[in-house]
């Protein structure tokens, strides 16, 4: 099983000829990824990585069944990216992209509202499934297969997790970096639903940062729905409010989304909050064996 | 990016935004000058010198050393002149800039719109922002304007009106129309009010603004709907299609080392703690300051220097921090990806040689990609560099060195 993506997935690249396009799409090939070929508006018929590269995405999924698009376009051309990707009818968008202007997102988001495309991101390190599929640009070493999905804002930190999580005995099923724009596609709750239904997944990490009020939303949702153990962390609880900490969604604008106020309500649903980034692999492991006990 | 008050209005002016009309000036004089003109031009008796600088609460703060606030009515040209030499040059401290305050270069000498006139005025609030939850801009409204809106809002919850804006669409008429109504607005000042919203509507979506808001937002004695005061973020994202708007940067207004930072790609927040950091990814940044305060510390900085950390950028980064005389000890931390460890540590030595003399404790935690590569070139460089692998074991020496 595994969520989003795995082995059998057909991913195409849009932006598949660029810089960080050719750099990514080489690492999930050797990954294993199934590239099954990629966009480039002009390149069309020429091949590139030894895969056909098309003009369209329409193109492209007629041609090669592709049902994953990852994007590495630059930001003023990403939200058009996102939505030719969706009306050629792809299943899964996985968009690298960071700086997307925001109204672009706002229209982007809207114009996948009724259609079958997820959308993961933008400004996301991407989705893996360990040891089948790399649909992202994560180093793909750290993950090794096991049991623990994650589901994330923030790229770095997500290594970090999934590195503590291995040197705790664990492994992961998949992780999701959702990414930290202020609109994204799947916010935290949907992802954290997509693991909780994942019969491989046995336990959820889940790290958010400051800004916005996805994690309560998420964890208003697992006190209710839940059926397995999450530990949760959030980034940025020494952030000073009306500063944007790096991810253009990483501002406090209220007390509302403070780092303090979210882990308040993660812990009042359950999820066992980790003060210290350092220890969210080991915390996951204890939760286990009280689980399991 | 901010914008001050006065650039925020002329851009206003280009949506067919009515506003509070101003000269802005830098000298008492050219204050006179500009008071002269607009009576002239509008006929009013009074004018406003409103202090121009990126932080709200002008009008209830005061100059350092003086008796004059940021915000005040001039009665004619010489008055008008003593305001504008009053707070020209003078450091306004409100309750947004802190203690510190903002040094003010310009004031923006406006018409005085409180003129009497056959009807009452109002003073009312608006603003147009994005709901991150529905990914819909929202425009925010009360009657209770020229006040604290979060005061309004947390007192009286229910004179807070919201208005959401399909996206793909501009504001409808219906909509104009209810926010008018919700304004308790007739006649001609109803109908100003529509035009008003529909074309702040237009500027905030043509301008790409993260945030405008219009406080307070007037309705004069003679049925006009202006904006006299207007506050204009904008996404930065976007402005690399509006190279006009990007122009409009005060640097003046920010911080200097964070000036300094941004020439190099990286992204610094100053903070006031004894523990600076230099970290790749910002979710990773803001956990690393976590864990400094955890471990005792406070961080002084927030850094990330993104995924292609180099020598040159890892130098920078240091220079930056060193400049802060509070820093006790640097942690550096590294989560290799893409991005290969020992070329990160490489940079930290070439670094750590290039500026000599550095003297505080430097605590390098490198982890993933060629991270025990790294840490032995960390070792072998002779440099007093004390290395970490886990994010636990980087902790412990932040405690050693804060507490030494």
């Amino acid at each position: 099983m595994s969520v989003l993506v795995n082995k059998n997935s057909k991913v195409i690249v849009q932006g598949f000829t660029g810089t960080e396009g050719t750099f990514h799409a080489t690492q999930m090939i050797e990954y294993g990824t199934q590239v099954v070929g990629g966009v480039t508006p002009g390149k069309g018929g020429t091949k590139h990585l030894d895969r056909p590269v098309f003009n369209t995405v329409k193109d492209a999924v007629d041609a090669t069944g592709a049902d994953v698009s990852i994007i590495f376009v630059p930001p003023g051309f990403a939200a058009d990216a996102i939505m030719e990707a969706a009306e050629a009818g792809i299943e899964l968008v996985v968009c690298i992209t960071e700086g997307i202007p925001v109204q672009d997102m706002v229209r982007a988001k809207n114009f996948l509202v009724g259609r079958q495309t997820r959308l993961i991101g933008p400004n996301c390190p991407g989705v893996i499934t360990a040891e089948e599929a790399k649909v992202g640009i994560m180093p793909g070493f750290i993950f090794k297969k096991g049991n623990i999905g994650i589901v994330s804002k923030s790229g770095t930190l997500t290594y970090e997790a999934a590195d503590q999580v291995v040197k705790a005995g664990l492994g992961v099923s998949t992780a999701i970096g959702i990414g930290g724009d202020p609109i994204i596609g799947t916010p935290t709750k949907d992802a954290v639903e997509l693991l909780m239904n994942d019969p491989e997944t046995v336990g959820i990490i889940m790290i958010g940062e400051i800004g916005g009020s996805m994690e309560a939303e998420a964890a208003k949702w697992i006190k209710e729905h839940g059926t397995k153990p999450v530990v949760g962390f959030i980034a940025g609880q020494t952030a000073p409010p009306g500063r944007r900490m790096g991810h253009a969604g990483a501002i406090i604008g209220g007390a509302d989304d403070t780092a303090a106020a979210k882990m308040k309500i993660m812990a009042e649903c359950g999820v066992h909050v980790v003060e210290s980034p350092a220890n969210i692999g080991k915390t996951m492991a204890e939760v286990l064996k009280t689980v399991k006990a | 990016m901010n914008l001050h008050e006065y650039q925020a209005k002329e851009l206003l002016k280009k949506y067919n935004v009515p506003v509070q009309e101003g000269i802005p000036v830098d000298t008492p004089e050219a204050a006179a000058e500009a008071y002269k003109q607009l009576k002239v031009q509008y006929g009013n008796e009074f004018a406003v010198v409103k202090a121009q600088i990126h932080a709200g609460g002008r009008g209830k703060g005061t100059i350092r050393g003086k008796e004059q606030r940021g915000v005040a009515v001039g009665k004619n040209a010489e008055d008008v002149k003593t305001i504008a030499g009053n707070i020209l040059g003078g450091v306004l401290v409100t309750i947004q800039t802190g203690e510190a305050g903002k040094l003010v270069n310009k004031v923006l000498v406006a018409q005085d719109v409180y003129y009497p006139g056959p009807n009452p005025i109002k003073e009312l609030y608006l603003s147009i922002l994005l709901d991150r939850a529905k990914g819909q801009n929202v425009i925010m409204y009360s009657t209770e304007g020229g006040m604290d809106i979060e005061e309004v809002a947390h007192n009286t919850p229910e004179k807070i009106f919201k208005e959401w804006v399909q996206p793909n669409a501009t504001l409808q008429p219906f909509q104009a129309r209810k926010i008018a109504f919700n304004f308790g607005l007739s006649g001609e000042a109803f109908k100003n009010m529509v035009k008003f919203v529909t074309n702040l509507y237009n500027a905030y979506v043509g301008l790409d603004a993260s945030m405008l808001e219009i406080n307070p937002l007037f309705k004069t004695s003679d049925e006009k709907i202006i904006a006299v005061d207007c506050k204009l973020n904008l996404d930065d994202n976007a402005l690399m299609r509006h190279a006009d708007l990007e122009a409009l940067r005060d640097i003046s207004e920010e911080d200097p080392t964070e000036v300094e930072a941004g020439k190099y790609n990286l992204n610094f927040v100053k903070l006031d703690g004894n523990v600076g950091c230099m970290v790749n990814g910002a979710g990773l940044a803001m956990a690393t300051m976590d864990m400094i305060k955890l471990s005792g510390g406070e961080p002084a900085n927030f850094l990330d220097v993104g995924g292609t950390a180099n020598a040159q950028t890892v130098e920078a980064g240091f220079r930056i921090i060193l400049k802060d005389p509070k820093v006790k000890a640097i942690l550096i931390n590294i989560f290799g990806g893409i991005v290969r460890c020992d070329r990160v540590a490489q940079g930290v030595i070439d670094a750590y040689k290039s500026i000599g003399n550095i003297t505080v404790p430097i605590i390098v935690r490198l982890q993933g990609t060629n991270a025990e590569e790294a840490k032995k070139l960390i070792e072998e460089s002779g440099l007093t560099v004390q290395s970490a692998i886990l994010l636990s074991e980087a902790a412990a020496l932040v405690n050693k060195a804060v507490s030494a």
